[in-house]
């Protein structure tokens, strides 16, 4: 046998090379993979055959009972209806054949690791990036072009068949877009359900967190592309836009998500088939009581404070990113207000007291006294609301819910000044306790942010599992150490300075 | 080649690897044996950067397994457990797709093919599909697989398992012949014949630990003690064995026939050859009396069972 390979002499980027090398480099590797799974794809009848349905006759049908549906409302003078059913069915055309994609995807690492194929494939020199977008692309690749193509062929045989239907471009563009994001929402989530399974029925059973979703989609948009004012308006429609963009979002967070958890350690040593809770809570009950990283518990009161600033130091980002959010939320309910059919026209000639009278009907602002435990609730529900939501939604929940209330303060600060009011009674009734209130609202939607964000990229060294436990103790400990006694001295101010000071000022100020 | 100190993995609660340190150098066979769960397979996936350990560290050749993860992928051919074909290429097809991920030139990728398919008796099926393949044909095409990038280092997890003798003994001499042409292998294997023949050293890992290591010849002399030789005369040897206890330790002895125990045969067996002939014993045979590896490995695994309940105690 003679030596004549030397694999890192082709394997290796010098390491100057620039962005443009890297990614030819590393999408050729990807495609090496994409190439060897479409082929066996293709190969396989049972997804041979309804690709080729779905492509080529499934369409034919959807244009026939287009046909029929829209004479037969027609009938009934209600010609929309069937109008509107012939984009809702180029939707369906595009979305049955990418269903596929979601059991390829579901199959492409779980159904490896089952058949003993996958460790081969991990002792290569390819990286995890690699194996991640080559793996991606193959499941995505033949259901897509499968979609796209039966969209095709509906929608020549709609516009050229008996219907004639002319469809609005941006439509059709959107409805492809949708298709094509709802495709890679699908593989991506899937990819990341099957690189955590051991079997591919724990992959098919967990796809139920893929598939309700969907499906749950699909419907709201169905009901938009029937009922949106603007459908027939030549920009699209607006709520497609938004999904699309919503939709996008989502894409890039399960693909961070898939791309750090997809590690040759995750998919060999690691699985989600069981769910050893006592082992978890007892983790994050350690971390509740570190005072560092590594779980070292606290010996007193003042050491574990310690660890609580060290878990305030450890959102980093997440701080700056929430506050900034807060910042924009309020200068964004500023802006509306400016605008005239948003402005709620307040008397410009009235006194501090009865301004302050009048926003009171707009507002929750509280200008008399309040319980403590009220207010207490108040703003608990709302962070924990925030928490709960941002653990299942990469943590853009806690970013999007707590800092609406901002925005409504933005704005009523804009009519205030409009109306040329002296605001003094309103920095007086947010300030007195917002000093405290609002720094610790900043801070527990930071914590939240990143527990649901840190999924998506785990800290350097640690697993997905460890790096959430981690999170989680860390945000019981700001918690516990800073955002409820905070909260509880804010509500106390609130309910029993604030109202003093307002009234003082209201009467210092002529009220 | 393979450098390896205090490697050590822990899945959790649970030390799957613990402090293992080996070397094997250039040109070398080493069989790392042990129990099914002593934690083999976990340290050729650290050994592969599949796995990261915990503590310690390896490099493989001469990379770090830590820093330089692909770089220690490029250089190592690894055989797993399960051979893990693709069942629906054919043989060609699936040597090209590796072959490819190695960046081998199309040129090399179909020479080092066939080449490799005709060491091993495989060119008959070269468009067979995999599926359509015996196990034992599985196994030597996973081989083949793991050579294909003509690497310097194999880390290979039951080589022969599910083989006939004849391809069994296939795939022993490509090893032998790979290691002459100063290839370094790692074999972990429950074949203690073949890891006797092939390994010029082994290494027995228990419960994530390595609990002996070094040639056949001296983990016998540390486990079995000093070797058995084995004397057999053409009659009777009346009073020679009481000549001989001073010289070498008697085992066991009958009328024509005597076994001892020697530290240093080379410098002990002539004296006694001169004894013997001085008495008149007329020897017909003097051989030493064989020790296997499975004596050694049953001993280690004993020993270290009984270290294991003291350290209970």
């Amino acid at each position: 046998m003679t030596t004549s390979v030397n694999p890192l002499d082709t394997l290796n980027l010098p390491p100057d090379a620039g962005w443009h090398a890297r990614l030819h480099h590393t999408m050729g590797n990807a495609l090496i993979i994409t190439r060897r799974e479409v082929r066996d794809s293709f190969r396989d009848w049972r997804i041979i055959a309804p690709i080729v349905i779905l492509t080529f006759l499934f369409p034919f049908l959807a244009q026939f009972v287009a046909g029929r549906f829209a004479e037969f409302v027609a009938g009934y003078g209600a010609e929309v209806v069937g109008e509107r059913t012939i984009p809702f069915l180029l939707m369906i055309v595009g979305f049955f054949p990418i269903s596929i994609s979601l059991v390829i995807a579901l199959e492409t690492f779980v159904g490896e690791k089952e058949r003993r194929s996958l460790e081969p494939l991990l002792s290569t020199p390819l990286s995890n990036t690699e194996l991640y977008i080559g793996k991606t692309l193959a499941a995505m690749i033949p259901p897509l072009l499968s979609s796209l193509g039966g969209m095709a062929v509906y929608l020549i045989s709609l516009v050229a068949g008996e219907v004639a239907w002319r469809p609005q471009p941006a439509l059709v563009v959107q409805i492809v877009m949708l298709t094509i994001v709802q495709a890679l929402v699908m593989v991506t989530g899937a990819v990341v359900v099957s690189s955590q399974t051991t079997s591919t029925r724990a992959a098919n059973l967990l796809a139920s967190f893929i598939v309700i979703p969907m499906t749950l989609l699909i419907q709201v948009e169905s009901i938009v592309m029937f009922l949106a004012p603007d459908t027939d308006s030549p920009r699209g429609i607006t709520a497609l836009w938004a999904i699309i963009v919503g939709m996008v979002v989502a894409v890039i967070l399960l693909l961070r998500l898939g791309n750090s958890i997809f590690n040759r350690e995750e998919l060999l040593g690691r699985t989600i088939d069981q769910l050893n809770l006592r082992s978890v809570l007892r983790n994050i009950w350690r971390m509740t009581r570190a005072v560092d990283n590594r779980g070292t518990p606290a010996r007193n009161l003042r050491e574990w404070y310690g660890g609580v600033f060290g878990a305030v130091k450890a959102l980093g980002p997440a701080i700056w990113i929430t506050a900034g959010v807060f910042v924009v939320a309020f200068v964004a309910g500023w802006a509306i207000g400016q605008a005239p059919e948003w402005q709620l026209n307040l008397p410009k000639d009235a006194s501090m007291n009865q301004a302050a009278t009048m926003l009171g009907r707009y507002t929750s602002i509280p200008t008399s006294t309040g319980t403590l435990l009220f207010i207490v609730w108040q703003n608990g529900r709302i962070l924990l609301a925030a928490l709960v939501l941002a653990i299942f939604t990469f943590g853009i929940a806690a970013v999007i819910l707590t800092p609406t209330v901002y925005a409504v303060i933005g704005y009523l600060f804009s009519q205030v000044y409009i109306a040329g009011y002296n605001p003094t009674f309103l920095y007086a009734g947010l300030l007195t306790h917002g000093v405290i209130e609002i720094p610790v609202i900043v801070l527990a939607a930071a914590a939240s942010f990143r527990l649901g964000a840190i999924i998506t990229r785990p800290p350097k060294g640690m697993t997905v599992g460890q790096g959430w436990t981690l999170a989680v103790g860390q945000t019981v400990r700001i918690a516990l150490g800073i955002v409820i006694p905070g909260l509880l001295l804010a509500a106390f101010i609130e309910a029993f300075i604030t109202p003093r000071v307002v009234v003082a000022v209201l009467s210092g100020g002529g009220g | 080649m393979i450098e390896a100190y205090e490697l050590t993995k822990v899945f959790d609660d649970f030390r799957a690897v613990d402090c293992v340190s080996l070397n094997v150098p250039r040109g070398s066979v080493v069989a790392l044996l042990g129990p099914n769960g002593a934690g083999k397979t976990t340290t050729v996936r650290m050994l592969t950067s599949i796995l990261a350990p915990t503590s310690g560290w390896a490099k493989v050749a001469g990379y770090s397994v830590v820093d330089q993860p692909e770089h220690v992928r490029a250089s190592v051919g690894v055989l797993t457990e399960q051979h893990g074909l693709y069942e629906r290429m054919k043989a060609i097809e699936y040597l090209d797709f590796f072959g490819r991920v190695y960046r081998m030139s199309a040129a090399n990728r179909k020479r080092r093919s066939l080449e490799l398919m005709e060491r091993f008796g495989l060119t008959f099926a070269l468009d067979k599909r995999l599926g359509d393949y015996s196990k034992g044909m599985k196994q030597k095409l996973a081989l083949v697989r793991a050579m294909l990038h003509d690497p310097p280092v194999l880390l290979l997890d039951e080589p022969t398992s599910a083989m006939d003798p004849l391809s069994a003994k296939q795939v022993r001499d490509a090893i032998l012949e790979l290691q002459r042409g100063d290839r370094t292998f790692l074999i972990t294997t429950h074949n203690l014949t073949e890891a006797q023949q092939i390994a010029s050293k082994i290494a027995i890992i228990r419960s994530g630990r390595i609990v002996a290591d070094g040639t056949f010849e001296q983990l016998a002399r540390q486990f079995v003690g000093d070797p058995i030789m084995e004397l057999r005369a053409n009659r009777p040897m009346n009073g020679f064995v009481s000549e001989v206890t001073d010289l070498v330790t008697v085992v066991e002895s009958g009328e024509n026939w005597l076994r001892y125990r020697v530290a240093e045969p080379e410098q002990s067996n002539p004296v006694l050859l001169r004894r013997a002939a001085e008495l008149g014993v007329e020897v017909v045979t003097l051989a030493p009396v064989s020790r296997t590896l499975e004596d050694v490995y049953l001993q280690v695994v004993k020993e270290d069972e009984g270290y294991g309940n003291d350290d209970q105690r």
